[in-house]
């Protein structure tokens, strides 16, 4: 068991480690990490995870690895998987605070980092691909994408509001499509 | 007691912030208001290094506010209390879903939940992409609609997209190299 938590606390260390951004960034390699390499969780229960945290108090990314970490070994993983992503941060900004003054001033960590920006794009667009496949399903799902798009992009809308609401109407529509199904026979479109 | 007011503090924030690491702002800007703890001066410092290593952003910013009122024991101590209630939070929610697993009203919900997070995702990648691979400052500057893009970075962009569907390598592998081939190309 023991073993088990330092497995955890050892892979939430590295993802927090290589992680630039906020939780949303995270996605790729917490793909690679937890979905195929190690079979922690499933693509699906990992994107439930990320609505749930996007609408619940504290850092997203730390909430998506509570639950992963809950999900894997109940409350002991929790708290591995919580101490693992914030470790790696803990050090790096205590060393940067007391040892290099005006790091990110420095040109070279500045054109690094211009280029770790671009990688990231295209590693979260792999990512978005990968979700879309599994969570958007049918005509609704499209139209729903699309609102939750131009909602976060282009207006203040709180996203704990348009993600509840986005459960709600799932709720409520979920019959509906389902019998269009049925009626449909089989799982077209 | 220093450490007991930071952990409290930041025990608030972790609490109250909904929205990720950018929703704790507010609150920093207050605490640096209500306690005199910091400068709001330090606030920009603190994004900057924040967006500039690595780990989640709320996180940074904790950690680097900690370390400014009280070294790196206060670092850990404010990190310490901002995850506190996502701990417990998450962990009562897990406990409640396991119990709701598979029942109706929670499998539709989340049917209309993923393309909602999807979407969410998305518009959060272009934010990031406006940042780093488009010149809107400049574009408004001259007028000129070729500003806009940054052809170099663009094309970059491409190249890394294609590799990362063809090698399926770690994500660090493609960081890692991005990080070098910016400080060689100068981007």
């Amino acid at each position: 068991m023991l073993r088990e938590l330092l497995t955890i606390y050892t892979i939430f260390f590295r993802m927090g480690a290589v992680t630039f951004g906020g939780g949303y960034a995270m996605l790729p390699i917490l793909r690679q990490e937890i979905i195929e390499g190690r079979g922690w969780a499933d693509e699906e229960t990992v994107m439930d995870f990320y609505a749930l945290s996007q609408g619940l108090p504290g850092i997203i990314a730390v909430n998506v690895s509570v639950f992963i970490g809950y999900h894997y070994r109940k409350v002991p993983g929790a708290v591995a998987a919580a101490l693992g992503v914030v470790s790696p941060c803990v050090i790096i900004i205590s060393a940067i605070y007391f040892l290099l003054s005006g790091f990110q001033d420095n040109p070279y960590v500045k054109h690094a980092l211009a280029g770790i920006s671009v990688c990231v794009v295209a590693l979260i667009l792999d990512a978005i691909l990968s979700m879309w496949k599994k969570g958007v399903k049918d005509v609704f799902g499209v139209a729903l994408f699309v609102l939750a798009f131009a909602v976060s992009a282009f207006t203040g809308f709180s996203p704990i509001l348009l993600v509840v609401s986005c459960a709600v109407l799932g709720i409520i529509v979920r019959p509906i499509t389902a019998r269009v199904k049925a009626e449909k026979g089989g799982d077209g479109k | 007691m220093i450490y007991l007011q930071l952990f409290w503090e930041f025990l608030k924030i972790g609490l109250f912030a909904v929205g990720g690491g950018m929703a704790t702002l507010p609150f920093l800007q207050r605490l640096s208001v209500s306690t005199g703890w910091f400068p709001p001066s330090l606030i920009t410092d603190m994004i900057a290094i924040s967006e500039s290593t690595p780990g989640p952003i709320g996180i940074n910013m904790a950690t680097y506010v900690g370390c400014s009122i009280a070294g790196v024991p206060g670092g850990i101590v404010a990190t310490l209390g901002e995850v506190l209630p996502s701990v417990i939070i998450v962990v009562i929610v897990s406990m409640s879903l396991e119990k709701f697993r598979g029942s109706k009203l929670v499998d539709s919900a989340f049917y209309g939940l993923r393309p909602a997070v999807t979407g969410l995702i998305a518009a959060a990648g272009v934010s990031v992409a406006q940042v780093s691979m488009f010149q809107l400052g400049l574009y408004q500057q001259t007028g000129v609609l070729l500003d806009f893009f940054d052809f170099k970075k663009l094309i970059y962009f491409v190249l890394v997209f294609v590799a990362i569907k063809k090698f399926k390598k770690h994500p660090i592998v493609y960081i890692a190299i991005s990080a070098l081939l910016g400080i060689l190309l100068a981007f």
